[in-house]
């Protein structure tokens, strides 16, 4: 089979060059091939191959969807009706959700088919996908190195081409750093831009749905899909969703003003840096005028994001207290002790520290020196970026510090791992969006250029990405070729 | 026992926490219905079970009733409210927290007036907020195991909270009651006790008037008007003990028994938990504008001070019956309803509802809603006295019968043969008869025994059986005795 993308697949399957069922089990095939890797939490083989029939069915009819006959992986944190949604916690290994997440009934909607429910970290609380209770998730580029994380399973999948396109969850750079370890791409829209309905929460205020792409212009046509104002979801917005597509097929615009961080290029290595401005230099060639700026309160946004998402996810991870659903513990004799044992069990190690320190932060007498503090600087962070958005159309930078780290090299050390968002961050703070495309290698393994927008302007993010892959050849290399 | 110590040198401060059930269709966050009374966990969507992943969704009707209250007892509408979680493990409580307003109430800054014993204060509301109910656990059900229900989790409520403007259970009672009435007159609560949709925390402390405030101590979740006056009653004089004999009052929550008519300690400061209250994320902040406000202001109906106002105009009544009754939604629409069946007579109308039809609901602990005897079988004891048909007296006597055996008062009257002689002809001969059997009597009036006049009117009684009509029959008495 040699269709390599969305559009491409889509295409053939409008064109009946290849039916829904042929094409589901060709990624059924490469995923149990490819078991080592660790991608999937839950495979959904049987659903998948019967609605691949209906969907033929339907296609027979000329009833042609969207996204008609395309598999998907699905994060395991979008609650999918029927289905196994773990979160890659313990807490929720028994858990089957009794209903859909809105992105994922928008895209059953769509015509998709889903393969599966893939890795990740616990509760989305991590950057490597080693804090999941199903295991680490490997990259695809080499088995030794992590994938990135939260959303690590649905990175690698794509990456390693044993699925079109997967969902992800972004709190800190959970789409964006995979998609960058795994040279692929991930698109983080504007905060309220997608339902977060259905989406296990993390912390609400950061957390937004996006998804994994081989190139843009998939991107492109999922995020139309998955986009738009849900009554379930107060904080959804209500503004209209372009044409991503056909936006970046169609509009001439080519000369954006590109700002540059000094903040996200002084520190950075030699290979990140030489990748970084070849980048630059093609898309000056393209005909991009480039401006440095400066995020000058970006160094804080680690800071007051280890504030921010922890005190949030120690909230709302209250309700999962084994009284309802989930993870109970048989030691539990005493109310108290239900909570205590379930909770001591269910959970792991890095939820557990989240959930204390966001608990902490929280607390009566600490609330104004951390929360409210963190807010204060959230509140400047996006002050900078609206700042520079009047002057420039995008800005530009590394998504990353550095290529993947090896599985088990941060795991012990907190700090360093929490440092790997550090261009991530600011983004889900002031509530931008982002994608990161793959930009080139560094000693075999793949890196990635971070694009943020103004709020809602994801079409310039994916025409000036469109426009890049267009001169550049990272996103079509594939790991093991 | 604490009651009735009369006198002390404490002054009791009283401030009262009201948490009012909305008569929304829906819950406060989620599509669920409201309805009490239904099977266990059959109103409980995915969102008030807290399944992961549900957001919640802000019903307006209830930031609408929310803004009613508001407008009636005089208070600012915030133009914007922020609701927060109230962080908490309770299995009842299916989030981990409950969705609550903190910092920016919806409503601020209100006062209410009272009239206790003809003296009139006026009661300092601090903030009227909006915050989901939680669940219902229950212990007795199973075994050695509890259930929850999870229906009334979500359904809105308002927590109205005053100022420690309170000075006496009565106060405290009759603010209650107010309160109560305003929120049922503008219909956003059935406001019904029993089934915990009007319920209560009081704050007591004692102090030596013009000190500061005492410690205080909070008892929680009174269910009856008649609870929370005995429930403070209790202890202020519990506080008073301890004041006297040197102590000093825990901070603490306390749950108020009727059984047995005290208070205990539920949980003290210490144990108190720290609620870490933040915005909620989930939701966005309540914005109101004036034109909102403005919609609101002009459909609000009849509240108890226009109506009391209205009493007096148009009824004629004396003040302090006018408050009384227009204090209670359902005394006043059990006034106005029999108001409608007299064509006059409405102070005595009143006055006859405030004493008799009142003195028998709360002997029998009844809503005046449910009394057995009609507002329209009422209006008509009252114009058959006011037609000097009955006595007033006799009046009372039907009515007793009618509350007791439920039957109708015309047919009291027929069967008892009660009705009132008031012909003057009839009453004439009567009296004359009595006059005439009793000459020594007659003899000792006229030399200045005026006691004797009671002889005469209860001889006539006698021989009628009580039927003659007082005022007439003192009437010819006198002329017939004076006359002579």
């Amino acid at each position: 089979m040699t269709y390599k993308s969305v559009t491409e697949i889509l295409e053939a399957i409008k064109k009946k060059d290849i039916s829904a069922t042929e094409i589901t089990k060709e990624y059924l095939k490469r995923i149990k091939a490819s078991d080592d890797l660790n991608c999937f939490i839950t495979l959904t083989e049987d659903s998948a191959l019967n609605r691949a029939k209906e969907i033929d069915k339907d296609i027979s009819k000329n009833n042609l969807k969207p996204l008609s006959g395309l598999p998907i992986a699905q994060k395991d944190i979008f609650c999918t009706k029927g289905v196994k949604t773990s979160c890659g916690s313990k807490m929720l290994d028994n858990f089957i959700s009794p209903y859909d997440a809105t992105v994922v009934d928008k895209l059953n909607e769509a015509g998709t088919i889903m393969l599966g429910k893939t890795n990740m970290d616990e509760f989305a609380m991590g950057s490597s996908n080693e804090t999941s209770f199903y295991g680490a998730v490997k990259n695809p580029w080499d088995y030794e190195y992590v994938p990135g994380g939260s959303s690590g399973g649905s990175a690698s999948a794509v990456a390693a081409r044993i699925s079109p396109c997967s969902t992800g969850t972004d709190t800190g750079g959970s789409i964006r750093q995979p998609a960058s370890l795994c040279g692929i791409c991930g698109l983080k829209p504007t905060y309220g831009r997608v339902s977060r309905f259905g989406m296990i929460a993390f912390a609400s205020s950061l957390d937004q749905a996006g998804l994994f792409t081989t190139d843009a212009l998939d991107a492109a046509v999922l995020l139309k899909e998955i986009s738009g104002h849900d009554p379930k979801d107060s904080t959804s917005s209500t503004v209209e969703v372009p044409n991503y597509h056909d936006y970046c097929i169609n509009s001439d615009k080519k000369n954006f003003t590109v700002g540059i961080p000094e903040e996200f290029v002084n520190d950075l290595n030699d290979d990140v840096k030489n990748s970084f401005y070849e980048s630059v230099k093609i898309l000056e060639n393209i005909g991009c005028k480039i401006k440095t700026i400066n995020l000058k309160h970006t160094g804080l946004g680690v800071s007051a994001y280890q504030v921010v998402a922890p005190a949030e996810c120690s909230s709302n991870l209250s309700r999962f207290d084994g009284v309802r659903y989930g993870h109970r513990s048989k030691k539990s004799e005493s109310l108290e002790s239900l909570y205590r044992e379930s909770r001591s069990e269910g959970f792991g190690k890095e939820v557990k520290r989240r959930i204390l320190v966001g608990t902490y932060a929280l607390s009566a007498g600490y609330y104004d020196a951390y929360y409210l503090k963190a807010q204060k600087v959230r509140n400047l962070i996006a002050q900078d970026f609206s700042q520079a958005f009047e002057k420039v159309d995008l800005i530009l930078g590394p998504t990353t510090p550095d290529k993947a780290f090896k599985i088990g090299e941060k795991m012990n050390d907190p700090i360093a791992m929490y440092l790997s968002d550090v261009y991530t961050v600011s983004t889900n703070l002031a509530g931008l969006p982002a994608m990161s495309i793959p930009m080139g290698f560094k000693e075999g393994m793949p890196l990635g250029l971070q694009i943020i927008g103004n709020h809602f302007d994801e079409k310039d993010i994916l025409k000036l990405s469109y426009l890049y892959q267009k001169e550049t050849d990272w996103h079509v290399q594939e790991p093991g070729a | 026992m604490y009651r009735n110590r009369g006198l002390s040198m404490w002054e009791t401060v009283i401030g009262l926490e009201i948490h009012v059930q909305l008569a929304t269709d829906s819950k406060l966050f989620s599509s669920s219905s409201t309805n009490f009374g239904s099977e266990q966990n059959t109103q409980a969507s995915i969102i008030d079970l807290a399944m992961p992943g549900v957001l919640p969704v802000l019903n307006k009707k209830a930031v609408d009733m929310a803004i009613m209250f508001g407008l009636a007892v005089d208070a600012k509408i915030a133009d914007k409210s922020i609701f927060a979680r109230k962080n908490y493990f309770y299995p009842d409580l299916p989030k981990g927290y409950q969705i609550s307003q903190y910092e920016l109430p919806v409503v601020y800054d209100g006062k209410l007036e009272i009239n206790v014993e003809g003296k009139s204060k006026t009661v300092g509301i601090t903030r009227a907020h909006l915050e989901e109910d939680a669940g219902k656990s229950i212990h007795d059900l199973f075994d050695g195991e509890s259930a929850i229900d999870l229906n009334r989790a979500g359904t809105p409520l308002i927590e109205i909270v005053s100022e420690p403007d309170m000075r006496s259970a009565k106060e405290a009672v009759t603010y209650l009651k107010k309160i109560h009435s305003i929120v049922k007159s503008l219909g956003i609560s059935d406001g019904n006790m029993e089934e915990g949709s009007f319920r209560c925390d009081a704050n007591i402390s004692l102090r030596k008037p013009g000190e500061d405030f005492g410690i205080r101590a909070e008892i929680k979740n009174i269910n009856s008007f008649r609870f929370v006056e005995n429930a403070i009653n209790y202890e202020i004089g519990r506080q008073q003990d301890i004041l006297e004999s040197g102590g000093e009052v825990n901070q603490e929550t306390r749950l108020y028994d009727p059984k047995k008519d005290e208070t205990r300690p539920m949980r003290s400061k210490e144990e108190a938990n720290d609620y870490r209250y933040f915005p909620d994320p989930d939701l966005l902040p309540v914005e109101i504008t004036e034109k909102q406000i403005s919609e609101i202001k002009k459909s609000l109906p009849e509240l108890p001070d226009a109506k009391k106002e209205r009493f007096i105009v148009e009824y004629g009544l004396k003040n302090d019956d006018a408050e009384i009754l227009s204090s209670s939604l359902d005394l006043s629409e059990y006034f106005e309803k029999a108001s409608s069946n007299v064509s006059s007579k409405f102070q005595l109308l009143a006055n006859f509802i405030l004493s008799e039809v009142v003195g028998l609901s709360n002997k029998h602990s009844l809503d005046i809603s449910k009394a057995p005897v009609s507002s329209e079988e009422v209006a008509k004891l009252v114009t058959y006295v006011s037609d000097e048909k009955i006595s007033i007296k006799q009046a009372k006597e039907v009515l007793n019968e009618s509350w007791q055996n439920k039957t109708d008062v015309d047919e009291i009257i027929k069967s008892k043969n009660i009705e009132q002689i008031s012909n003057i002809d009839l009453l004439s001969d009567e009296a004359k008869k009595i006059l005439e059997k009793h000459p020594k009597e007659v003899q000792d009036y006229k030399n200045g025994k005026d006691k004797l006049m009671g002889f005469f009117v209860g001889q006539v009684m006698k021989e009628t059986q009580g039927k003659a009509n007082p005022k007439a029959l003192n009437q010819i008495l006198n002329k017939l005795l004076k006359g002579e």
